[in-house]
């Protein structure tokens, strides 16, 4: 560990790098994937051409992508703009389908009784369906995201300058602790992202979990129901307590680093 | 109280692929009345409710609402002015109660703590209590969801509700609830309210005026729920209004029936039956002397019937373990029908009358209340052949 100690400030930057290509890729990839995936749900012969196309995308190999996106873009080959503009692509890939099946997860119902209640579309779209859509998007974004972070390394290879200079520096030095140390901080920045997306959606699905975010309150009523005496469960609140848990958290902290090991493979 | 709220004019519903929902419906709905579209599923009742706030637009003809075409009214204007009940409550998962409460006065504009306010008053006029505010409709039961969706549906004070089926996910018992809290709400607040169902019990008992869908959207019969009991249009009404028809319509008979004075109670004193013809103090049965009736009639202290007592061969009540309990009982002035129930359900044939306070007024022998029947018929009969 000799060599971090006497090279953390170029480990910091090149963290500070890959941080930034990780996060801007998913956040306007998102913000991309949305309005196309509700297209997608409210136009039914739209679904399969973004699905589809976007699946396509992702089997373009990315180090081709890096090398062909500066003639298309005109852009210098060794701009980090490639490498954003590659990883958008990539994060479209994966987010237009979770959020395509984010919307279709809604629950028709709810969705008309909005509509009855004399919701416009664009209010709706916010006010509803967008958090309701949440546990799904999480989901997606959470995969996307830790996906993201693998492959920002590639980069290194056509000298963008991120965690993966780690790699290609310390393969070609022989230096093992490089490697080391550039792979134990990628993994750091996919586990500390990807918590925190979880606790993100968590934030965002309080209703969700009703089971056991407020069992205080429900103690609280019955406390309250025991002393006034009062009728019956179905008037005075008691309910029955549906122990629902969230369907938030599909890929675990486990499934996403298993999910940098995946996306590294295609480096 | 004649304003009409609601006209339908010549109103179709026919969708691409052939099939007509609703097939020219004219009908007049007048304010301050509630309504209930009952018929079997697919004869375009939920439809026909629909078209009211533009959730369905009809094919052909008109659907005014307070003399303005439906059509000329922006969709979300229009539906915020009417409040809406549904199924499965349709309440919004990821909002609180009170938030459920306040979407439309939100949609409006007021402001959230105003509407809020207004939203926890309006849980007590619904049945419910002040704690529920900041749950998620996932805590409540199916009951109270319901009860916020009508609370919901109050919330901007639209003078016309729309209720589909909003009661036929809840239970039999919590549906006699609610029932019964609607017709008590719209006592208070006359609304003109369109309330579909398939249940024609529920649309009897709720319904100022009933409309009849059959099958292929036609509007079958349209009229008030004595009416439709005593005369259906036709064979399909008849048919769905189904068994005891003669019966159930006896609902809509007062009874004028002579009480006979009960003249011998047993009054239970915790440890045996005392005998009081009415009085206040009750005396050891042997003093009264034998009964010359085979049953004689049990109450409590507070003179609320228990139930009948065989009497013995030797002329005595029998012991506590012979009470049969259970037979119905007849408010005094109630219908014909509970008056009937009441003796039918009673082992000595005599139907219990209750005072409000629910004590003993007074026993109807099952003959009586017979001969009432008849006599309503038979006047019934001779006022239509004069008219």
């Amino acid at each position: 560990m000799n060599w971090l100690s006497n090279n953390w400030s170029t480990v910091l930057d090149l963290a500070g790098a890959h941080l930034i290509q990780s996060i801007v890729p998913v956040v306007v990839g998102l913000l991309i994937s949305v309005p196309l995936a509700r297209l997608a749900t409210s136009r039914r012969w739209l679904r399969p051409v973004f699905v589809t196309g976007s699946s396509l995308l992702y089997t373009i190999p990315s180090l081709t992508l890096f090398v062909v996106l500066p003639l298309i873009l005109g852009t210098g080959i060794t701009s980090v703009v490639n490498v954003i503009v590659a990883l958008t692509l990539y994060v479209i890939a994966i987010l237009v389908r979770s959020c395509v099946d984010a919307f279709e997860s809604l629950d028709r119902d709810v969705l008309q009784a909005a509509t009855a209640l004399g919701y416009k579309p664009v209010r709706r779209l916010f006010g509803v369906e967008l958090p309701l859509a949440v546990p799904v998007m999480i989901a997606g974004l959470r995969v996307a995201t830790v996906s993201n972070i693998s492959m920002v390394s590639v980069g290194a290879v056509i000298g963008i300058q991120s965690l993966g200079t780690l790699f290609t520096d310390g393969l070609r030095r022989s230096i093992v602790s490089e490697i080391v140390v550039g792979i134990v901080a990628t993994v750091l920045i996919a586990i500390v992202l990807d918590q925190l997306l979880r606790l993100l959606g968590h934030v965002l699905t309080r209703w969700q979990r009703t089971g056991t975010t407020t069992a205080r309150e429900r103690r609280r009523a019955g406390a309250a129901r025991h002393a006034s005496a009062s009728g019956r469960d179905d008037r005075t609140g008691g309910g029955d307590p549906e122990g629902r848990d969230s369907v938030a958290g599909a890929p675990g902290g486990a499934g996403a680093v298993a999910a940098v090991e995946a996306r590294g493979d295609r480096a | 109280m004649t304003d009409l709220a609601i006209r339908y004019r010549g109103v179709s519903k026919v969708y691409p692929d052939g099939t007509a929902a609703v097939d020219n419906l004219d009908l007049d709905v007048p304010a301050g009345s509630l309504t209930v579209f009952v018929g079997p599923s697919g004869c375009g009742k939920t439809t026909s409710l629909r078209m009211l706030n533009r959730m369905v637009e009809p094919s052909s003809g008109t659907v005014e609402v307070n003399g303005q075409d439906v059509a000329s009214i922006p969709a979300a204007k229009l539906r915020r002015s009417m409040g809406y009940v549904m199924q499965q409550s349709g309440l919004l998962p990821h909002k609180t109660v009170e938030d459920n409460i306040a979407t439309v006065p939100r949609l409006n504009g007021v402001s959230k703590r105003e509407s809020r306010a207004n939203a926890r008053q309006l849980l007590g006029s619904v049945g419910l209590d002040e704690s529920v505010a900041t749950r998620y409709p996932a805590q409540l039961s199916g009951g109270q969801q319901q009860r916020v969706g009508v609370a919901r549906a109050l919330a901007s004070d639209p003078p016309i509700l729309l209720m589909d089926e909003p009661f036929s996910a809840v239970d039999p018992v919590v549906r006699q609830d609610l029932q019964s809290e609607l017709l008590d709400l719209q006592k208070r607040l006359h609304r003109t309210i369109i309330f579909v169902t398939h249940d024609i019990d529920e649309a009897i008992l709720l319904g100022n005026r009933v409309a009849v869908f059959a099958r292929g959207g036609r509007l079958a019969q349209y009229a008030t729920p004595e009416e439709l009991l005593r005369a259906p249009a036709d064979d399909f009404v008849a048919d769905f209004i189904g068994r005891d028809r003669g019966f159930r319509s006896l609902s809509f008979d007062n009874a004028s029936v002579a009480l006979q004075p009960v003249t011998v109670l047993a009054v239970d004193t915790g440890e045996r039956f005392l005998v009081g013809p009415g009085s206040e103090d009750p005396a050891p049965w042997q003093a009264a002397g034998a009964s010359s009736s085979d049953w004689v009639l049990a109450v409590d202290e507070r003179r609320h019937p228990l139930g009948w007592l065989p009497v013995t061969a030797s002329g005595e009540p029998a012991a506590r373990e012979e009470l049969r309990v259970g037979g119905t009982l007849w408010h005094d002035g109630g219908s014909l029908r509970t008056a009937l129930d009441a003796a039918l359900s009673s082992p000595s044939g005599q139907a219990v009358a209750v005072h409000r306070d629910g004590s003993v007024a007074g026993v109807v022998p099952g003959e009586d209340v017979m001969r009432a029947i008849e006599e309503q018929r038979s006047a019934r009969y001779d006022r239509s052949e004069r008219s």
